[in-house]
């Protein structure tokens, strides 16, 4: 299987064209705020992405959802500004808009067609200093945000095996808990809980923009300093590393939800991308991860779905960079005649294969290809751009590293694998739940998450 | 893809929509010859192609009694074909790093492939595609497995108040019509391997067939690949076409008991065909209604105002034959009540009164100011075509939208909804509302 050799070699000019990062500018101004522009002058569009270092994972006990809630306060009106004002003139001028909130961020994007870049800028920098938090508006949208999490995660039974599961497997890291926030906890926000999160985490300090699409980076630091330069910067809370410590154990639980099939989940506790140059060990479980179910022919579901049909899913999961400890996760639905305790068993087998007899030289040129190919196809969009690089930036690295970062990915041997998956997939920093699902009896609604059944 | 005669719009004024229109490419047509329909849009900035191949097979045309035929005919087709076994075709796309992928609503049995443009990479990736359209094997281990997943996912989603209520949706609006009718677990076990395999021949035809091609490749080399995927279709087959849609005469109320929190709400009819001559009233009004995202006056109202509902939303689904509009929230299920009557309030509102003059300025404005970002990409443009393609659109639809768009009148969305809508002939269905019994 020498496939890989031509198209790589092949590739590499396709995607550098000699200087790694041409078309990458950055400037940071006299207030903290970073401004990072990609051009990509292949359609008359662009992305404008504010970047807050500010999520879930800040938060603190009894407040937990609140930088999810102040996110959708900022479509609450500013000074200048009443409520809708922001999301009227963006659809009125063709633009899509919208915002998330993750464990480690909180972003605001707009798409448009290029001239209207400055009117999205403006209205960035108007709500990131002037937001205005009514009792009114607030009273409201905290109820929409209740809605919120009826949908996402109370009526969805495999999101709550999630949730609990991070509850289990993170006794001290904030990635414990839920980023859309505990239903006790939403219950008892008040307006003052988003304007302190507001004052205490917005400032172009703490943020950075990134900017990607039809225009001159030259062109998007004047404005950004236009409109974002006048901002003050403010002194900033200390955060607290609040260490995940290593896991001395398995550990194991069982949610009950209305549902027909089982469902597994399983977490290890696995080491992030830190150092782009030194570490290694990130990598070879990203090539892992590929290995195990980065296309149709990887592990699980070739052996797990399709040979042995103990699955009807499977699928591994590892994200390289995080703020945060980082996390591999293997799943499946088990399939019919299959116990959740068969399927949980089967995958682990899997990593034992690997941790065993590593993976074969094909598996790993198949895996390192849906990398570099995936690095192409990337191109086609200027927001998954624009995301790749504050994904970046947001995890403490650089911007600058996704070529970095592939050409590691690229150096990965059979034999870190192997190593990886030995030192790092066992089971006693493994965490599992499991969905056991009950019958949907609808003359007994659910209880409310924390409020008594009446 | 760039119009550098559209000055004025760097200028940051607004964009006429005659400059938009000629930054939508356009498309080079033909046939190949075994009958399939061709459309091809060279796009080099980018060192890959993607393909859509479109087949009317979908799962409207399941044969009565063999509710699943189609879903099940389009998941086999990458479970092996001519020699290749299925690992190894799975294999072949791995190898050179393209995504195989597909989709199947109603109307359409859709697959796709993106691949790196470089000759080996793209050459090894077109050889397995054409075996999968062409020489499926249909393996009976791989159909009996198959078989048994679908139904897995068919019995679960029965549990889940969002996929309840959209059955119990499609089955009332349509009734009979094959709109409506939904494969279930018992239904999928009911097909046997020589149903798909007959399902197959029928509706895997050249007749019934699209290809779009897009991408970094020359005319010449998209027209070998086109006959690289057709060449062995049969010609035709003996599926039919769909048959016309006899709407509910008379609206109501279908609710269904649930345990979930939230209650699931979906409340229309069917109205609107993709070539419908009104495609653009109706459209440019529903985005007034309930299209617009925050702007819409559904989220104005359920959401803004009284916090009822975190989504909130109304869409035409265009189809082959008339398809739904439908207007959906998800609510705390002691306030589905209120939360309808909201809905129907609206509703009614603009079914009587349509958009106001500021609000169909801003619907156009967003709609015309908004079109580039419909087109900016590879993936965008393909699923433009893939649709323009399946449903016969005219050559220009895609480059005359801004200016369809721009046409539209207050008085045409008022007669449009007027004529084509009503509220009482409006379905609700309400899953696991407090009410329910």
């Amino acid at each position: 299987m020498r496939r890989a050799v031509p198209l790589l070699v092949c590739l590499a000019a396709l995607l550098g064209s000699g200087a790694v990062g041409a078309d990458l500018y950055s400037r940071t101004l006299a207030n903290g705020l970073r401004v990072i522009v990609k051009e990509d002058r292949r359609a008359p569009t662009i992305a404008h992405l504010v970047w807050y270092r500010a999520g879930a994972m800040d938060e603190t006990s009894g407040t937990t959802g609140v930088a999810h809630v102040l996110e959708h306060m900022m479509f609450k009106g500013t000074k200048a500004m009443p409520a809708g004002e922001f999301s009227r003139r963006v659809a009125a001028a063709g633009g899509r808009e919208n915002a998330f909130t993750g464990h480690d961020y909180t972003v605001y994007f707009q798409q448009a067609e290029r001239s209207r870049l400055e009117l999205m800028i403006e209205l960035e920098a108007d709500r990131m200093a002037n937001l205005v938090v009514s009792p009114e508006e607030f009273a409201l949208e905290i109820k929409v945000v209740q809605e919120e999490r009826r949908l996402r995660t109370d009526d969805r039974p495999r999101e709550l095996v999630y949730e609990n599961l991070m509850a289990a497997a993170f006794k001290v890291h904030p990635y414990r808990r839920p980023i859309i926030g505990w239903m006790t906890d939403l219950e008892t926000m008040t307006a003052a809980d988003a304007r302190d999160w507001y004052a205490r985490w917005y400032a172009p300090n703490n943020a950075f923009v990134v900017v990607v699409g039809d225009v001159s980076a030259e062109a998007v630091f004047q404005l950004a300093q236009a409109h974002y330069g006048a901002l003050p910067a403010r002194p900033l809370p200390v955060r607290k590393p609040q260490n995940e410590p290593p896991q001395e154990g398995s550990r194991r639980l069982v949610v009950k939800a209305p549902a027909e099939l089982a469902y597994v989940l399983i977490a290890y506790q696995a080491p992030v991308l830190r150092d782009v140059a030194k570490d290694r060990e990130p990598y070879a479980l990203a090539v892992l991860a590929a290995v195990l179910d980065g296309n149709d022919s990887a592990r699980l579901k070739a052996r797990l779905v399709r040979s042995r049909r103990i699955a009807n899913e499977a699928t591994a999961s590892y994200e390289v960079t995080a703020r945060g400890p980082g996390v591999f996760m293997l799943d499946g639905v088990p399939a019919q005649g299959r116990s959740a305790a068969e399927l949980e068993s089967a995958l682990r087998g899997e990593l034992a294969a690997v941790a065993a007899d590593g993976v074969t030289a094909a598996e790993l040129e198949r895996a390192k290809i849906q990398y570099v190919a995936g690095r192409v196809y990337k191109r086609d969009s200027i927001f998954a751009q624009a995301l790749e690089l504050g994904l970046l930036e947001s995890a403490g690295l650089s911007y600058r590293d996704t070529d970095r970062i592939l050409e590691r990915i690229r150096a990965v041997t059979a034999d870190e694998v192997r190593e990886a998956a030995r030192r790092v997939l066992v089971e006693e920093a493994s965490t599992v739940a499991t969905l056991d699902p009950q019958p949907v009896d609808p003359s007994k609604p659910q209880p409310r998450s924390t409020a008594p059944r009446h | 893809m760039r119009a550098p005669l559209c000055f004025v719009a760097a200028l940051g004024l607004a964009v006429p929509a005659h400059c938009l229109a000629q930054a939508a490419p356009a498309a080079v047509h033909w046939t190949t010859k075994s009958g399939a329909r061709v459309q091809f849009i060279e796009s080099r900035a980018v060192p890959m192609v993607d393909i859509a191949v479109d087949f009317a097979a979908g799962s409207a045309f399941d044969p009565p009694g063999k509710l699943g035929a189609a879903a099940l005919a389009h998941a086999l087709l990458k479970a092996g074909a001519g020699e290749w076994p299925e690992d190894a075709l799975a294999a072949a796309f791995a190898d050179v790093g393209a995504i195989p992928g597909g989709a199947l609503d109603r109307d359409r049995a859709s697959v796709r492939l993106r691949t790196l443009s470089s000759e080996g990479e793209r050459g090894k990736a077109l050889v397995a595609l054409a075996a999968m359209l062409q020489r499926p094997a249909f393996p009976a281990a791989a159909f009996e497995r198959e078989r048994s997943r679908l139904a897995a996912r068919l019995a679960e989603a029965e549990t889940q108040p969002d996929q309840v209520a959209d059955r119990e949706f499609y089955a009332a609006i349509y009734g009979a019509h094959p709109y409506g009718r939904v494969a279930t677990a018992a239904t999928v076990m009911g097909v046997e391997r020589a149903d798909v395999e007959r399902f197959y021949r029928d509706h895997y035809t050249a007749d019934r067939a699209v290809v779009t091609i897009l991408g970094d490749l020359s005319r010449a080399d998209a027209g070998a690949v086109a006959e690289q995927l057709t060449a062995s279709l049969r010609e035709r087959g003996a599926g039919g076409e769909l048959p016309l849609v006899q709407g509910p005469a008379h609206g109501g109320r279908i609710d269904v008991a649930h345990a979930a929190q939230q209650a699931h709400v979906l409340i229309g009819m069917p109205v609107l065909t993709r070539d419908d001559p009104d495609y653009f009233a109706l459209t440019v009004g529903n985005y007034v209604l309930g299209g617009g995202g925050f702007v819409s006056r559904l989220t104005r109202d359920l959401r803004d105002t009284h916090g009822y509902a975190y989504s909130v939303y109304s869409y035409f689904f265009p189809l082959a034959r008339p398809g739904p509009f439908q207007i959906g929230l998800q609510t705390r299920r002691d306030q589905a009540d209120v939360a309808v009557a909201r809905v129907r309030a609206v509703a009614a509102e603009f079914l009587a009164n349509g958009p106001t003059e500021a609000e169909l300025r801003d619907a156009k404005a967003s709609l015309v100011g908004g079109f580039p970002l419909r087109i900016d990409s590879n993936r965008k443009l393909l699923n433009e075509w893939a649709l323009i393609g399946f449903y016969r659109l005219p050559e220009r639809w895609l480059a005359d939208f801004p200016v369809r768009v721009e046409r539209v009148t207050l008085a045409d969305i008022r007669a449009a909804f007027a004529q084509r809508m009503a509220l009482e002939r409006f379905v609700t269905v309400v899953v696991g509302a407090d009410q329910a019994r």
